[in-house]
């Protein structure tokens, strides 16, 4: 099983927007509590209300802090999961072949009856996707919500992972990135969406779209003219108000 | 390939429960999934017209809220010194005869010595009904602390606000501004909306000191100097009427631009409004040359010609506003040092905003009909829309400051068309056909009327016969004239130096006075444990209502415990804070998705037993007995005018059910909970846009019962009761402004919006700006106690922009001493470059007192986390007369939080962050050691 | 990475183990009967207590039967495979020599190719993760079997190959230290390459996505310690290698031989903390940690 699909029916992923994305973590709460509550074991948090809380989380929001070489510093969110990757090497470094990359849709899941928690997958991730649950001592990873884009028990609508269903500002898009007609496919196309760590071989499927360039209003010369004063030469308000009522 | 079979389509829960989230103040839809009858999982409701199915982190972090180890189990009465946190738990019927005992002799004999105030109240209409039956002129709720500039401004000027009352016409708006937003309000619907018009590539303009959240998504940041927004928008105003780009059709038709006004500087109507016999205000009709009422049909009032009557030179107001702000010292140059921003980029965003309201400027083909009779074949779009909150409101200079917006907004004309900000119902709504404030006391029997409104002028002012104040907060003073939202940082502190006079009981509900939500927190834990020369408390007794375990409670003398949020019943109504579109009238309910397991009880119910135990008009049936079983009878049975009660939706009419009008309907919350909790009444097409004036809108509000006639008004570019006040100070009038305040009211209060510097006294040495933002992913000192969210911020550092590093040789994880003319903290640091080279800021609410949330005493929150609030004093520095005025704003007493001013020097780490308060005991004990939460199966 | 001294022990213990079976199974010191026994009893004592303190670190060692499945792709999988492989050959092998003076040497041969085979995959494992550019080398592989080989001919009182063995091993230890320091550079992983945010400007890691720390942080970002990485260093080499080469040129004495097999295991365990503790998980990045 740890070894890889030679190809996957499709490519599921998450496309997501950091030029849209607030940081306001509503996805890293709804995974949490969707995943506490359904596949595999409960996410669990350990000293939750004492002095160093700490929990298994599926999804986190980082933020950055880039500084162009000219003008003002820029602050970037950048919400971070399993990417799915087609080379996903926590899945081949795996010894039991609890870790898998689903042939229909490229999902990469963790069968957790048969992890031994070793911990090789998470050292195997340059992602930091997988997180080993204390409580639990199984791995634990996004299952792009498995158990959700296929289950009959929601209406058709609701058949998306949860972060993206509850993400206030659409930042997070869901589809199939391997069909390049899809609305993802395209998105990615229109917007220069990237991988992470290209250079990691990992093929993710997710794509990170780039904030579009910042703080690019000109300063005044192309739009002068739209301030160009009432009257050219001040001559008092109330000359100034006869031209401007001329407009009526 | 032989991959695990894995149920694709697992059963997601037994059953669904719609109902409100109250995580946060946003009330968006819920859907909660029950499994063996527990919540198992929280989502939110696509339904609903507020968030459409999405969910911040704290909504769907409600499972933890309402399972949270610091939920109150029972009511409690205090057995050990106040402060200590030492209680007992007592019976419902016990806590009622205490409460009763406090409260019926204070009722009988002086009503003003009960102080009642709702913190992060939903339930204002009902609150302030069952304070009003009880006869105390001391009502109000957190407005005045949190952002009263930003309502009363905006109420003032132009019968709506931002808040969550209105919104930009996100379909349509091409730039959209926001000034000093962090979270405050609205927050999913302005997170989806900043994505929407994001995704359709329109810009968004922040400006904020720092740059996170809302402003890290702009496209363009202002990182402006705080205090100096209105400075800003001011010399934006300067920059775009000097050009001409002005809506002046729009500011002819809808506005007081025409308006007349008195420019004899003789006069005692000096600067007041030309009105008719009938008190309308009065224009020169461009077509006759003749005075003509505002509204009368045909009328086209002329921006430019004066009058002159009985001697008396009237001028419109759009002269004033000429003469004012075409002044060189609102240009771009003379501003920029202040405001910290280049004069080239002011003109360059005044530019962008002039060239996207004209030269992008569209038309909506849909006809409609003004209020003079005159039909318009299109609605003209402004593309251009704003938003803003506490970032420019809590400062002493925020309302001027919120009306400089609002004028920016109206001068441009994008405000309530397409494009531009529209309002919610209830609004539009102009100040005038609110209530004004009322202290008519009699004991024994309630107040002669609702406590907050809209004072007009002097004589609305809420003063004794003596011309003492007749408020505990004196709101309604000449210290504050206009402080529609009471003054609810100021209760403790006046009713501690018993000024204007001595309370017997204090009582609170959802407000954590005794920490964060006060200034000078260890100065009001003092006031609260303080005691006379008799040994007696100060402030006699103290009752207090929360659903946790707040700092609060410890200094309390009885505890109402309230339930969690999926346990009660709750209505978001139309007669308070509704749910409402710019395109529909909506409410929502709360109710009891699941049942509490503990003796509590939600808050509103148990003031209807207690209101009946008082035996409060209203809250008694004839014979006595109790009126209203609890919140939910309430909810369905009381009418505040005949066909008005407190939901909107599913009213018996003489047809059957019937929205906004109608009779009670006993079955009301059930039709609520089958329709997911909520109720949406969508204004018909032509009706919604140029709602202050669109006669279709007016009809329909009418048949809604929002008002009970159509009311059109125009915009208040020129806020009148401001100028009454002025002339009050002038010497004019019977109601006269004590001397000392006499200059200020007369420098603060001009009818056109101006920009003064925040009071600096005292703050020699304190030069750095020190602000607070709120996280999006908590809610006041709320998420602590909430495993999941704790985690996201577990403790603040202060951060420190990279020039304030540099100087103080501070690296990331360094320790500083924060100190301001009142106090002194020592905190760790970060650097953040993204942030105003003056400024520093931190996370609001995060430090916690050790004992308090059931956290352990080692918690972050207590050991690492930090206050602002102790640098912050409710009162400025001694001026040169010794007189220290209130730290709030001179015209509506909102608190001035963010004009504190610091300094900072590295210090060696302590072990905690300072200062460090002893440990309060838990009333419920502290959390488990691990969790994994999982219900069902 | 967080140096678990369950790990530690277990890659340095089974990696003397097996170094010593090799050495047997090669029929060097050509020992039988009691002698024989007590060596292929310190061989397996250090080869499956290494085992053994391996599983500690594993959440679920009841289910360790399973990581025997995946071979064909799992260096993990290959590594318990070669190990059982080995001990079963070289326990065998061992029954002939104590028991009935027998030396079957394909059966011997067999054992210390597996037993090599083991410390390899063993290497492979750290050696085969892009995400650790300090470990994914060549090195790492030569840098295991080196120690494994010296050390084992060290138990195996080969005094002339272990003293040389030991020098290589030491070199290539030198070598695995200089070239590591220089793979996270040449890796081409950076904070740009992580968020893709280089084209901006330079990219700096604000607020963490949680206060607190979590498990990622705890496995991948170890830093205490690292400060003192020179020193351990020097101190490694010197017990690793210059103290036991020394001892073994004094002559031989059986006192000195323990200590020399002492110093040596202490030197390689010193390395073997500084093998994880210096490593950087570029997982570290998104933290703007490393």
């Amino acid at each position: 099983m740890t070894t890889l699909p030679e190809q996957t029916d499709k490519k599921l992923g998450l496309v997501i927007d950091l030029d849209t994305c607030v940081g306001c973590h509503a996805c890293v709460i709804s995974c949490k509590g969707w995943n506490t509550e359904n596949y595999g074991a409960p996410l669990s948090d350990q000293d939750p209300y004492g002095a160093n809380p700490s929990g298994t989380f599926l999804n986190r929001v980082h933020s950055y802090e880039v500084q162009p070489d000219q003008g003002t510093a820029q602050l970037i969110h950048f919400p971070k999961s399993c990417l799915h990757c087609e080379d996903a090497p926590c899945v081949t470094v795996c010894p039991t072949g609890a870790s898998y990359k689903r042939v229909e849709d490229g999902i990469v899941l963790v069968n957790e009856s048969d992890c031994i928690g070793c911990g090789l997958c998470a050292w195997a991730c340059p992602y930091g996707a997988r997180e080993m649950d204390q409580e639990e001592k199984v791995m634990k990873k996004c299952t792009l919500c498995v158990d959700r884009i296929y289950n009959e028990n929601l209406p058709e609508i609701d058949r998306e992972p949860v972060c993206v269903r509850t993400c206030p500002a659409g930042a997070r898009h869901f589809g199939d990135l391997g069909d390049p007609n899809s609305a993802v496919s395209q998105l990615v196309k229109d917007r220069g969406g990237v991988d992470l760590m290209p250079e990691q071989g990992t093929k993710p499927v997710n794509k990170y779209l780039p904030p579009r360039p910042k703080d690019a209003l000109p300063e005044i010369d192309v739009l002068a003219p739209y301030l160009d004063p009432v009257i050219g030469e001040p001559k008092g308000f109330l000359g100034w108000l006869d031209k401007a009522l001329e407009k009526i | 390939m032989n991959q695990p079979k894995i149920d694709l389509s697992p059963k997601v829960s037994d059953e669904i429960r719609k109902t409100t989230c109250y995580m946060c103040a946003c009330r968006c839809g819920i859907n909660v999934h029950l499994k063996d009858g527990q919540v198992a999982y929280i989502e939110g409701n696509r339904d609903h017209p507020v968030n459409k199915g999405v969910l911040c982190a704290k909504g769907s972090a409600g499972i933890m809220q309402h399972n949270a180890p610091s939920r109150l189990k029972a009511p409690l009465k205090r057995v050990g010194p106040r402060g200590s946190g030492e209680f007992e738990e007592i019976s419902w019927d016990e806590a009622y005869q205490i409460a009763a005992d406090w409260l019926e002799p204070i009722r009988n004999e002086n009503p003003e010595k009960l102080a009642f105030f709702t913190g992060r109240d939903q339930s204002q209409s009902f609150t302030s009904f069952w304070a009003q039956a009880f006869g105390t002129p001391n009502y109000a709720a957190h407005g005045g602390f949190c952002s009263v500039n930003m309502a009363a401004a905006g109420i003032y000027t132009m019968g709506g606000a931002f808040w969550e009352f209105g919104q930009p016409d996100w379909d349509h708006t091409k730039l959209f501004m926001l000034f000093g937003v962090a979270e405050d309000h609205d927050s999913n619907p302005i997170k989806m909306g900043i994505g929407k018009i994001k995704g359709r590539g329109a810009r968004v303009i922040g400006v904020n000191p720092i740059r996170t959240g809302y402003n890290a998504v702009a496209d363009d940041w202002v990182g402006i100097t705080p205090g100096t927004d209105g400075l800003f928008i001011l010399s934006m105003i300067h920059c775009l009427m000097k050009a001409g780009k002005i809506d002046l059709n729009y500011l002819a038709q809808y506005t007081d631009a025409p308006v007349l006004l008195n420019c004899d500087e003789k006069s005692t109507e000096y600067g007041l409004y030309l009105r008719d016999e009938n008190g309308k205000q009065l224009v020169i009709d461009r077509t006759t040359g003749k005075l003509a009422a505002f509204d009368k049909p045909g009328v086209r009032p002329d921006l430019s010609a004066t009058h002159r009557a009985k001697g008396i030179t009237h001028v419109p107001v759009f002269h004033n506003m000429a003469k004012l702000y075409l002044s060189d010292a609102y240009a771009p140059e003379a501003v920029t040092e202040r405001c910290g921003i280049s004069a080239k980029r002011i003109r360059a965003i005044a530019a962008e905003i002039g060239r996207v309201a004209f030269e992008e400027a569209f038309e909506l083909d849909q006809e409609w009909t003004d209020f003079r009779g005159e039909t318009h074949k299109t609605m003209t779009g402004r593309p251009v829309s704003f938003h803003a909150m506490r970032g420019i409101s809590a400062h002493a200079n925020g309302f001027q400051t919120c009306r400089a917006l609002h004028t920016l907004q109206i001068i441009l004309g994008t405000v309530e068309v397409p494009g531009g900000f529209r309002f919610k119902p209830p609004y539009p709504k102009p100040a005038t056909a609110h209530p004004k404030p009322h202290i008519g006391m009699t004991p024994g029997a309630p107040l002669n009327g609702p406590h907050l409104g809209f004072v007009q002028g002097p004589d609305d002012l809420a003063l004794k016969d003596d011309g003492t104040p007749a408020r505990i907060d004196k709101a309604f003073t000449w210290e504050n004239p206009m402080s529609s939202h009471g003054l609810m940082h100021m209760v403790i502190s006046n009713a501690h130096a018993g000024d204007p006079y001595k309370i017997d009981t204090l009582f609170m509900y959802m407000a954590n006075m005794s920490w964060n939500s006060s200034m000078n927190t260890g100065g009001v834990m003092e006031m609260l444990t303080d005691k006379d020369e008799n040994g007696e408390y100060v402030i006699p007794h103290i009752i207090y209502s929360d659903a946790y375990a707040s700092e609060m409670v410890a200094y309390s003398d009885l505890i109402l415990p309230d339930t969690t949020y999926l346990e009660r019943h709750d209505c978001i109504s139309l007669l308070d804070r509704p749910i409402c579109e710019a395109d529909a009238a909506a409410d929502a309910i709360r109710w009891p998705v699941v049942e509490p397991d503990r003796n509590v009880k939600g808050f509103q119910s148990a003031l209807c037993d207690l209101g009946a135990k008082l035996g409060l008009p209203g809250f008694v049936n004839d014979d006595g007995s109790q009126k209203y079983a609890d919140y939910a009878d309430y909810i369905t049975n009381h009418e505040r005018r005949p066909g008005i009660g407190p939901l909107a939706g599913w009213r018996l009419g003489e047809k059957g059910l019937q929205s906004g009008r109608g009779g009670v309907n006993a079955s009301q919350i059930d039709n609520y909970i089958d329709n997911g909790g909520f109720f949406v009444k969508h204004i018909p097409d032509g009706a919604q846009y140029y709602k202050p004036w669109n006669m279709k809108y007016q009809e329909w509000a009418v048949g809604m019962g929002l008002f009970d006639s159509p009311q059109p008004y125009l915009f208040s570019l020129y806020v009148e009761p401001m100028r009454k006040f002025q002339l009050a100070a002038e010497g004019h009038g019977e109601r006269q402004p004590p001397e000392h305040l006499r200059q200020r009211i007369k420098d603060t209060m001009s009818p056109l919006p101006i920009w003064y510097e925040t009071d600096q006294q005292g703050n020699e040495g304190f030069t750095i700006n020190a602000l607070t933002q709120r996280p999006m992913a908590m809610y006041h000192s709320w998420g602590s106690q909430n495993a999941w969210l704790r985690q996201l911020h577990g403790h603040n550092p202060l951060y420190l922009p990279t020039k304030l590093m540099r100087r103080n040789d501070l690296t990331d994880g360094d320790w500083a001493r924060v100190s301001s003319p009142h106090g002194e903290i020592t905190v760790p640091v970060m650097e953040m470059a993204a942030l105003n080279e003056n400024t520093v800021w931190t996370w609001n609410a995060i430090g916690k007192r050790k004992g308090a949330w059931a956290l352990d005493r080692d918690a972050p929150e207590a050991t690492k986390g930090f206050l602002l609030n102790h640098l912050i004093h409710e009162l400025l520095p001694p001026k040169a007369d010794g007189m220290r005025w209130a730290n709030s704003d001179p015209i509506t007493g909102q608190a001035a939080w963010f004009d504190l001013k610091v300094r900072i020097e590295k210090t060696v780490a302590p072990k905690e962050s300072r200062p460090e308060y002893p440990p309060i005991k838990s009333p419920v004990g502290q959390g488990p050691d691990t969790l994994a939460w999982k219900v069902g199966k | 990475m967080h140096p678990a001294p369950s790990v530690i022990f277990f890659s340095v213990f089974s990696g003397l183990g097996f170094g010593l079976l090799v050495w047997l199974g090669l029929g060097i010191p050509a020992v039988t009967g009691g002698s024989a026994f007590a060596f292929f009893a310190i061989a397996y004592l250090l080869a499956v207590g290494g085992l053994i303190s391996s599983t500690f670190h594993l959440g679920h060692p009841e289910r360790a039967l399973k990581a025997f499945s995946q071979w064909r792709s799992s260096w993990l999988s290959r590594e318990a495979c070669c190990a059982v492989a080995a001990l079963v050959l070289m326990g065998l092998y061992g029954l002939g020599l104590v028991f009935f003076d027998a030396r079957w040497t394909l059966l011997g041969v067999l054992g210390a190719l597996f037993s090599i085979a083991t410390v390899f995959t063993t290497s492979m494992i750290y050696a085969q993760l892009k995400t650790v550019p300090r470990w994914h080398m060549p090195l790492t592989p030569l840098n295991f079997l080196s120690l494994s080989f010296a050390g084992g001919a060290l138990l195996a009182g080969q005094v002339t190959a272990a003293a040389i063995l030991i020098l290589l091993a030491g070199g290539i230890q030198l070598l695995t230290w200089i070239m590591g320091d220089k793979r996270l550079a040449e890796s081409g992983t950076d904070m740009a390459s992580a968020t893709r945010l280089g084209n901006i400007g330079t990219v700096r890691a604000f607020e963490p996505p949680h206060t607190g720390t979590n498990y990622l942080l705890r496995e991948f970002v170890h830093v205490i310690g690292r400060k003192h990485a020179r020193k351990l260093r020097i101190i490694a080499l010197v017990l690793m290698c210059l103290l036991p080469v020394l001892l073994l040129l004094l002559p031989f004495n059986h006192i000195l031989a323990v200590f020399a097999v002492l110093a040596h295991v202490a030197g390689v365990l010193t390395a073997r903390w500084l093998f994880f503790a210096q490593a950087e998980h570029v997982v570290g990045l998104y933290y703007g940690k490393r």
